[in-house]
């Protein structure tokens, strides 16, 4: 009988409105009661957890891995390392590989890909439009029979309004959540960093707030139109914060998702032309970041992720300009969520933080996770919010190091990651 | 002899105050008349900062002694130097000024310290690209010997032999703003 | 004042202290000297290796970066983009690697992306300078502004300098501004509202759409260039409409102070942002803009390329 006793943890189960300090059984790789570990005489882990929180395994709903196509950034395999590092065990990968995953044979070669090599679980998001080019609908019932989670076209966004409200119509048939990366084309142009003060003084082209707000106000309003739930990914401006509040208020089946570089830098950061500041969404001004942490304090944001974006070094170290936009995130994703909202900022506390990285996603996507629940399989996050570390890209287990934050240090961590009540990975 | 104010750190020695300095530069004023019959062809090139005003004393002088204006000029000599690039510090350039054409005119080049020689050599170097010359002399306050490269003074204030680690320390009063005053720093 | 002179490279002029662009100033002068004498050069840069790397074209800058190197004794070398490796995919790190390998010493970089010569100083132990990089910055082009405007004005600090054109894609204006305000002149950004951002004003610069509103205040009117074809037809509608609000024509010239100066980067547009018969008339210091060039740049290789590494 395979089972594991998680001793004296502070146990966090949002889902089950339990915050206790309590021992907690995995028998078989499910969550267990203590009456189900009968045989006395069998091989038991113990594991202390105490000063530790006990959490349901996390969940990172904005993840890009790379395979297919592009496996020199990252891979599946070291995508899930990555996660598990970071304490995630189940994450959802972005559709902006090549192949892109708009029809069933790619999404099969993903979950295969991911059943055999990956240590956490992987779930897939297809393409709403084929090959992201926001033309023609992809075969979204096929992708949803074949097991996505989501469709979204991110790293593209559609900007035809029409085909996104037929997309979204089609959704709701087929019942698949629909995910949005809010960029309008033409307001944005060329533009590598956010429109303001620094982007005026160092002659970059800039990426207006406006770019993002238009599209998160075409999608409240085909949320509504369409009565269909639309997520806005990676929100990075005050008015975004302010249109979503204000849909919400009313009712309507809105929601958005914050990431930790887009609360723990500003636009200054991109003084020196350092490719790692340089990311799709940018970098925002004092004020937006302002704004985030109220929308994440109020409710108003309600999912965490990291939007990882691995790429090889070569293609990073080039001018600013023509360097990709995106950074990893996944190692560095909860230290930096509990050093700044729990810690530094004060603005949700731990719980609020383990909610939204568990059940919110899992209520918005469907999933079966993100739960302590009895019978739930056994996914568990260990995390010590006192623990004090400094960050080693050196050491991190991506196949990238396109991160800003080396050398920060920061306070909270996870120290153990348990899938199916295996420890994938521990501190 | 007046005790100035010293701020060296190093035992300094006085070896010429403001009278013996007054005194030598009289002298050189005179010998460079004697030596140059036509006063209006002579320029009085001094090597920034103190030569300039060293040229600008001996042209003094000489007006009082001949009641002649002799011309005076700035040889900058930091652009001309064999070793830029080789020090920590980076010397300062400045402009240069000399009375134009100088064919048929005697230059004297004038400074307050010599020593191996490099300075007078990159300055001669300055004067070429200004034009040619009838001749060049050389008008220096202290030579202390070591010399580097054959070039002797026309016209010496006073011979001071000295050691290699020491210093020969000048202060003038409109280039330092203090008293008159050569010192030597021993090592 | 003296100031020991410790950069490697010239990136812009945002990072410089007053100090310090006052001391490249007081260099230039005595290189502009230089430029008097029977035989023009001097030895200061001897045995060194310059390479103009210019990825974007441009002959007169190029051609001033070149005649500076040469009376500083310097061998250069000119490297354009087409000629270069750059066409064939090699990164602009590799290249300029390459031409490390080949002793380089100075490497003169104009560049169309903003960063590329920080990009290339982080990495190289040549010294770097910047001769344009997108429309971030063009120190010695700004440099040679406020010489010329020191030249004629003796000082800069509370002039009123009028820059007037396309800003907002502008690296001469940037540094201009830059380089303005630390020495203490009071900057007004003119041009259509598309082209002159708001966000200027957090520096303290003022702004102003109504040029002759501002021309008979100004001590200074630097003319940037007009450019229809980088500019895309979404910020302003055509060069006439530039003209009849902007340009300055002989009629607007009348406005000026009797002692103002006439500024421009270079190559002109004649009738466009200024009319012929005033870009060669009394108040254009334009000429003297070129021979300052020469001298300011002879500085800054000399401060930049004579220190040892």
């Amino acid at each position: 009988m395979n089972t594991t006793i998680i001793r004296n943890g502070r146990v966090i189960d949002p889902a089950n409105k339990r915050d206790e300090i309590a021992d907690l059984y995995i028998v078989k790789g499910r969550i267990a009661e203590k009456s189900d570990v009968r045989d006395p005489n069998s091989e038991v882990e113990e594991i202390d957890a105490k000063g530790l929180i006990v959490a349901p395994g996390l969940i990172d709903m904005h993840v890009h891995l790379r395979e297919p196509g592009f496996s020199h950034k990252e891979t599946i395999e070291s995508g899930a390392r990555a996660a598990a590092a970071g304490g995630f065990t189940t994450i959802v990968c972005m559709p902006n590989t090549s192949p892109v995953p708009d029809n069933s044979s790619t999404i099969a070669w993903i979950k295969d890909r991911a059943a055999r090599v990956a240590s956490v679980t992987v779930l897939p998001a297809g393409a709403i439009s084929k090959n992201l080019a926001g033309e023609e609908l992809a075969p979204i019932g096929s992708l949803a029979t074949a097991g996505v989670v989501a469709i979204t076209d991110d790293g593209h966004c559609i900007q035809n309004h029409e085909i996104m409200r037929r997309a979204v119509e089609y959704a709701r048939m087929v019942g698949v959540p629909v995910l949005d990366h809010c960029q309008d084309y033409s307001l944005v142009g060329n533009g590598v960093v956010h429109e303001g003060y620094w982007s005026t003084l160092l002659g970059l082209p800039g990426w207006p707030a406006a770019g993002e707000e238009a599209i998160v106000m075409r999608n409240i309003l085909l949320a509504e139109l369409c009565d269909h739930p639309i997520h806005c990914q990676h929100l990075t401006t005050a008015g975004s914060v302010r249109l979503l509040r204000e849909a919400r208020a009313r009712g309507v089946k809105i929601s958005g998702e914050v990431c930790p570089h887009h609360i723990a830098l500003t636009d200054e950061a991109i003084q020196n032309f350092e490719t790692n500041y340089k990311m799709n969404p940018p970098l925002r001004s004092q004020t937006d970041v302002d704004a985030l942490l109220d929308g994440i304090a109020d409710g108003t944001l309600s999912i965490l992720c990291s939007d990882h974006a691995p790429h090889a070094e070569f293609e990073k170290e080039v001018e600013f300009d023509v360097a990709p936009f995106g950074i990893i995130g996944l190692e560095t994703e909860l230290g930096l969520f509990i050093d700044l909202l729990v810690h530094k900022h004060a603005k949700i506390d731990i719980v609020r933080l383990i909610e939204m990285c568990t059940i919110e996603p899992a209520r918005l996507l469907k999933l079966d996770a993100g739960t302590l629940s009895p019978d739930a399989r056994a996914d568990v996050t260990l995390i010590d919010p006192a623990l004090k570390w400094t960050v080693s890209v050196d050491q991190f287990q991506s196949a990238s190091r396109n991160s800003p934050f080396n050398g920060w240090k920061l306070k909270g961590r996870a120290v153990r990651t348990i899938v199916g009540g295996k420890t994938v990975w521990k501190l | 002899m007046k005790q100035t104010k010293r701020k060296t750190s190093g035992a300094a020695v006085p070896i010429m105050d403001a009278e013996a300095i007054r005194g030598a530069l009289r002298r050189v004023a005179h010998e460079i008349i004697e030596r140059n019959p036509q006063l209006t062809y002579v320029v009085l090139a001094g090597i920034p900062s103190r030569g300039v005003e060293i040229a600008e004393r001996i042209a003094r002088f000489i007006h009082e002694i001949e009641k002649i204006n002799v011309e005076t000029g700035v040889i900058d000599v930091a652009m001309h130097r064999d070793d830029v690039g080789t020090r920590s510090e980076l010397p300062i350039v400045r402009e240069s000024k000399l009375p134009l054409p100088l064919e048929e005119r005697t230059i004297i080049v004038v400074d307050d310290v010599l020593y191996t020689g490099r300075t007078v050599r990159a300055a001669m170097d300055a004067i070429n690209s200004f034009g040619r010359p009838a001749r060049i002399q050389l008008a220096v306050l202290i030579d202390r010997g070591h010399r580097e490269l054959p070039i002797r003074p026309d016209y010496v204030g006073k011979n001071l032999p000295t050691a290699g680690g020491e210093k020969v320390q000048v202060r003038l009063e409109q280039t330092d703003g203090e008293p008159d005053e050569v010192r030597l720093e021993k090592s | 004042m003296t100031t020991r002179w410790t950069r490697k490279d010239l990136l812009g002029l945002r990072e410089l202290s007053a100090d310090e662009i006052n001391f490249i100033l007081d260099t230039a002068d005595a290189f502009k000297q230089v430029g008097t004498r029977e035989i023009k050069k001097v030895p200061s840069l001897r045995g060194k290796t310059l390479v103009n790397f210019f990825v974007e074209p441009s002959t007169r800058t190029r051609t001033s970066f070149e005649l500076a190197a040469l009376r500083l004794s310097a061998d250069v070398i000119n490297i354009s983009a087409t000629a270069s490796s750059l066409t064939k995919g090699e990164t602009l790190k590799d290249t300029a690697r390459n031409l490390e390998a080949l002793h380089a010493d100075i490497l003169v970089l104009r560049h169309g992306s903003a960063g590329a010569p920080q990009f290339l100083a982080n990495r190289l132990k040549a010294s770097v300078i910047n001769a344009g990089d997108g429309a971030h910055e063009h120190p010695t082009q700004a440099l040679l502004d406020l010489y010329t405007i020191r030249e004629k004005r003796r000082q800069i600090a509370g002039l009123h300098v009028a820059i007037v054109g396309d800003i907002l894609f502008s690296r001469v204006a940037r540094s201009n501004i830059f380089g303005l305000l630390k020495l203490g002149a009071r900057v007004t950004l003119v041009g259509p509202s598309t082209l002159v951002p708001r966000e200027f004003e957090k520096l303290g610069v003022e702004i102003s759409h109504k040029i002759d509103e501002v021309l008979p205040k100004a001590d200074v009117v630097n003319l940037l260039r007009i450019q229809h074809e980088r500019q895309r037809r979404e910020y302003f509608p055509g060069i006439g409409e530039y003209i009849r609000f902007f340009g300055l024509t002989k009629e607007r010239a009348k406005l000026l102070k009797a002692d103002c100066l006439i500024m421009h980067p270079g190559p002109i547009n004649r009738g466009v942002e200024i009319d012929s018969e005033v870009a060669d008339g009394l108040h254009s210091v334009i000429l003297n803009q070129v021979t300052n060039g020469l001298a300011v740049r002879m500085a800054v290789l000399y401060l930049c390329g004579g220190i040892s590494t």
